[in-house]
């Protein structure tokens, strides 16, 4: 039988903002357990919350980031179960009456094909503190610093086919939150987690099939991974005859494996009910105008711009426009370079790849894009080839300040033309049989044959010839017998 | 000296006639000999009260001209005291020392008055007689054998005994009011949104308010003064602009127009309250009021409203007690679950375990909209009586509590029967408005209080009219102790 596959996703996304949702505590990753915890976080008796009105501004520009309504009046509700890291017993959240309602977004895939995924609604909430099992012979640590970190829950509608189609969207997630600057995107850290929700049903077939929920997913690798072994693990229960129990299932990075966590059964009755601490939330159209107006350029929209006004091939324009701090690394580069194509090829060939090495982000770039500019510019007007470019660019990463000392300290001036001649002549006095072969050849036959000639020339000159000029200077001299 | 009002501490402490730490001392002492036998404190606070009044003599020297600076006075214990003990009348939190002060406790401390303790109530404000306390009853001044109302029972006994000239209390459906009545001392209850609740252990959050009790209505005054403020910290609280209370305490009532809602002299109230209170509508007659008579329909339905609402918050706001970070955990727990069922098992007592029951149950899948749903539904038309009548009336009157004082146990095992002791100050809460509680009478030489209940904000106004009252009774200069 041809089963397909049906994956809705619910994203939670971590505000970038400077304090958390409803105390003043810092949000800052990484501090020492329970130093970022105030009375409000530890639930002290008495305590209240008070909204942060960033995260509102946040949540209202990822809702005009995807088409969605904003909604005038938004609840905050409480959700109650017990567990150590939730202090108050409850995690503050909205269901009935969210700040973003609907909302979509057009992904492209590998064929080149849009799809459009529908977004249910997205909703502000606090994060939950952090359980540590493993360091505390018999018990666990609690750690707060996390509780009560704003997030916005994004739920799609289940309008995805395939993990292409689901890691395309979350891509797509990440691009847009990242360009706007409401989430710092760092997956490693949390600051971008996935719940995915996965159902099988035989191809045809209207109704859905029972879903499974998988949590804890924080790379889209992961993602790919755990939605292949879901499909399979579903598909294969059916075909034994099998039913697929509706559950919540946990994602274990460490060994790509995800088990039962709970069934539906042992769900909780969260008892949702309005927060009685928390006034609605009233937003006046002003307010979201003014937050549109102001909306920093969208991934798609500069990747068009890119498209348009530098001449970038898609390609290029998707990968350089889909981060925020790359594509503004690109535009600075761009400003001194003046050469789109350029620009793109350096920063997506050596730059990328130095950076992936170094396992750093663009904006801890070791060479900063005016410098690179600039190389780029030493590239154009033939100081520079591209070889001696890439050795300059070593350099700068290595800690030299400026590609104009670069090059005059390490003299990767390109050699004069007599010095060229000299080099070419003692290249032909060293290598008759190449000559010769070369002389006896048919002249369209030759064009390929000068290139031993321009390495040899090149390896001489530690690649600091010009290539034009070292090219007609050869052709001159072996042509001329 | 502890028969003095605080509007005359005050007065006689620039003027010099004893010091703070003399009043404060009569006071501690006071408490020392009559306390033991009322329980009305759980936590005396002797060394830091001294250190206070000390601190006070010094401002008066430099000529303070802060009225509380150096008057003494209590607090409930479900304000959060930073290094004091606060144990919201509760097993759970007899350990508990906060590290914080709550916005009530700033003010006064920054108003200059000195704490002498933390007074006994319900366990978590819940209970109308004192009698859920974790840390035993309170007894009535009037008749020791008789329950001194509640939840702010230790408040009130300790304000009717002259332990304290005025104590902070906070009232949910009725805990200031109630116990003002029975213990026959002013106590009021502002609009929700005056008084903020940070550091004010909750209760039920959409209803939970802070007030005072005093012997009268111009202690209130000046004890609202330094209590109201708006604060930041309590997104309920509203940005009201305040007032001096004391301003208008002297306007005359003449031609001022009482309301007298018929659905509070039905069946239930006692007939001698009911006889006190009437003569205290002719005392208003006397001063130029004119009584009108108004009705509330949906009175009938305030309680068990009241009672849906109430218990869903509260088992929301009482899951934080769970044993993990403070307050009482059990001995050796076993794992997570061990570890939250006894903790909670022990921690609290049978009322506060029958609120958290109900409320999850209102709240629950299949039954939320059954429960909860409809009674914020019924409380929208509760609170639309009250706007309605306001559009005609200044002020409502009517009884605060169906009748005096009880015995104790006279109404423990019947939940019900105790929930009816606040039939008539539980709209007030439901709909937000402020409402006081003066004495107006004796019956069985137990007090009875007259309810006043004001229109949002009109705090001024209701003490006005119940300190006209009290210019022309002397209900309120009663003193319960032999001396």
């Amino acid at each position: 039988m041809e089963w397909e596959t049906v994956i809705g996703l619910e994203v939670h996304v971590q505000l970038a903002t400077q304090s958390k949702i409803f105390s003043g505590s810092s949000t800052t990753f990484g501090a020492s357990p329970n130093t970022q915890a105030s009375l409000v976080d530890l639930a002290m008796p008495g305590t209240l919350p008070v909204p942060n009105e960033q995260a509102f501004r946040y949540a209202i520009m990822f809702g005009l980031s995807t088409n969605a309504e904003i909604c005038k009046r938004s609840v905050f509700e409480r959700k109650n179960y017990f567990y150590p890291d939730l202090p108050k017993g409850y995690q503050t959240t909205q269901l009935a009456e969210p700040i973003v309602n609907g909302g979509y977004l057009d992904i492209t895939l590998e064929n080149g094909k849009q799809k459009r995924i529908r977004i249910h609604h997205a909703h502000l909430e606090e994060d939950a503190g952090k359980s540590l099992h493993d360091d505390y012979q018999g018990m666990s640590g609690i750690d707060l610093n996390r509780a009560g970190t704003p997030l916005i829950e994004i739920v799609s509608e289940p309008d995805m086919r395939n993990a292409e189609e689901a890691i395309a969207f979350a891509r797509s997630l990440h691009s847009i939150v990242t360009s706007i600057g409401i989430c710092d995107g760092r997956m490693a850290q949390g600051s971008m987690r996935f719940d995915v929700n996965i159902s099988v049903r035989p191809k045809g077939q209207e109704e859905l099939g029972t879903r499974t929920e998988t949590k804890n997913l924080n790379s889209f690798r992961f993602m790919d991974k755990c939605i292949e072994q879901e499909v399979e693990r579903q598909i294969n229960e059916i075909e034994l005859g099998n039913k697929i129990a509706q559950e919540t299932r946990l994602y274990d990075g460490d060994t790509h494996t995800a088990k039962s966590m709970r069934s539906k059964e042992e769900a909780n009755d969260y008892r949702y009910f309005p927060c009685p601490d928390l006034l609605p939330v009233m937003i006046d159209d002003d307010y979201i105008e003014d937050l549109r107006q102001n909306l920093p350029e969208l991934p798609e929209a500069r990747k068009t711009r890119y498209e348009q006004d530098f001449g970038l091939s898609s390609y290029d324009a998707e990968i350089l426009s889909s981060d925020r701090k790359m594509a503004a690394y690109f535009e600075a580069t761009h400003t001194v370079s003046k050469d789109a194509k350029l620009s793109a090829n350096w920063i997506m060939g050596e730059l990328s790849a130095r950076l992936n090495t170094d396992d750093i982000s663009v904006e801890e770039s070791k060479v900063p894009a005016e410098q690179l500019g600039k190389l780029i510019l030493r590239i154009i007007d033939t100081t520079l080839s591209s070889k001696t470019g890439k050795i300059a660019f070593d350099h700068l990463w290595n800690g030299a300040n400026d590609v104009d000392e670069v090059i005059e300290k390490e003299g990767l001036k390109p050699t004069d033309s007599s010095d060229l001649e000299a080099m070419v002549d003692s290249i032909i006095e060293a290598n008759p049989k190449q000559v010769d072969n070369y002389r006896s050849a048919e002249p369209d036959k030759r064009k390929k044959m000068v290139g031993f000639f321009v390495g040899q020339v090149m390896k001489a000159s530690k690649g600091k010839a010009n290539p034009q000029q070292l090219n007609s200077i050869l052709q001159n001299k072996l042509d001329s017998e | 000296m502890h028969t003095l009002t605080i509007a005359e501490i005050s007065q006689k402490l620039r003027a010099k006639e004893f010091s703070s730490r003399e009043i404060t001392q009569h006071y501690l002492s006071r408490i020392k000999s009559l306390d033991p036998s009322l329980n009305a404190f759980i936590t005396v606070t002797e060394d830091q009260a001294l250190a206070q009044a000390d601190l006070a003599d010094q401002q008066l020297a430099k000529g303070s001209t802060q009225i509380l600076c150096g008057v003494p006075i209590a607090h409930k214990d479900i304000f959060c005291t930073e290094g004091t003990l606060t144990t919201c009348g509760s097993k759970m939190l007899s350990n508990f020392t906060p590290p914080y002060n709550a916005t009530v406790v700033e003010n006064y401390i920054n108003a200059g008055a000195v704490t002498l303790g933390k007074t006994n109530m319900d366990e978590f404000a819940m209970g109308s007689s004192n009698e859920t306390s974790f840390f035993g009853q309170v007894k009535n001044p009037w008749a020791t054998d008789c329950v001194p109302g509640g939840s702010s029972g230790g408040s009130a006994a300790a304000v009717a005994a002259r332990l304290a000239p005025g104590a902070t209390a906070t009232d949910t459906g009725g805990s200031i009011r109630q116990p003002a009545s029975l213990c026959g001392i002013t106590g009021i209850k502002p609009t929700y949104g005056r008084v903020s609740r940070w550091g004010m252990i909750a209760f039920a959050s959409s209803l939970d308010q802070a007030g005072t009790m005093t012997k009268t209505a111009e202690d209130s005054a000046i004890m609202l003064n330094a209590m109201a403020s708006y604060d930041s910290k309590d997104s309920t609280c509203v940005d009201h602009e305040l007032c001096d209370y004391t301003a208008t305490l002297n306007d005359s009532i003449e031609g001022l127009k009482i309301g007298v809602p018929k659905e509070y002299f039905s069946e239930g109230l006692d007939p001698g309250t009911q006889a006190a209170v009437e003569d205290a509508i002719k005392i208003y007659e006397s001063l130029g009021a004119k009584i009108v008579s108004v009705s509330l329909p949906h009175s009938h339905l305030a309680v068990p409203t009241y009672y849906v609402i109430a218990p869903a918050e509260c088992s929301a706001n009482l899951s934080r007690f769970d044993g993990v970070r403070y307050g009482h955990r059990c001995d050796n727990p076993k794992n997570l679950e061990d570890l939250y069922m006894r903790s909670r098992g022990e921690g609290f007592g049978e009322e506060v375990k029958r609120r958290i029951l109900v409320g999850a149950y209102a709240l629950s899948a299949g039954y939320y909209d059954a429960y909860y749903s409809k009674a914020q539904k019924v409380r929208r038309l509760i609170k639309d009586d009250f706007v309605q009548v306001f559009k005609d009336v200044d002020v409502i009157l009517g009884p605060t509590s169906p009748s005096p004082a009880f015995k104790f146990g006279a109404k423990s095992d019947d939940p019900v029967a105790m929930y009816l002791e606040d039939i008539y100050t539980i709209a007030t809460n439901l709909a937000g408005l402020p409402g006081l509680s003066i004495p107006c009478g004796l019956v069985d030489k137990k007090p009875v209080g007259l309810q006043l209940i004001g229109n949002y904000f009109a705090e001024a106004k209701l003490l006005n009219v119940a300190h006209q009252f009290q210019l022309s009774t002397d209900f309120h200069t009663l003193n319960p102790i032999n001396e």
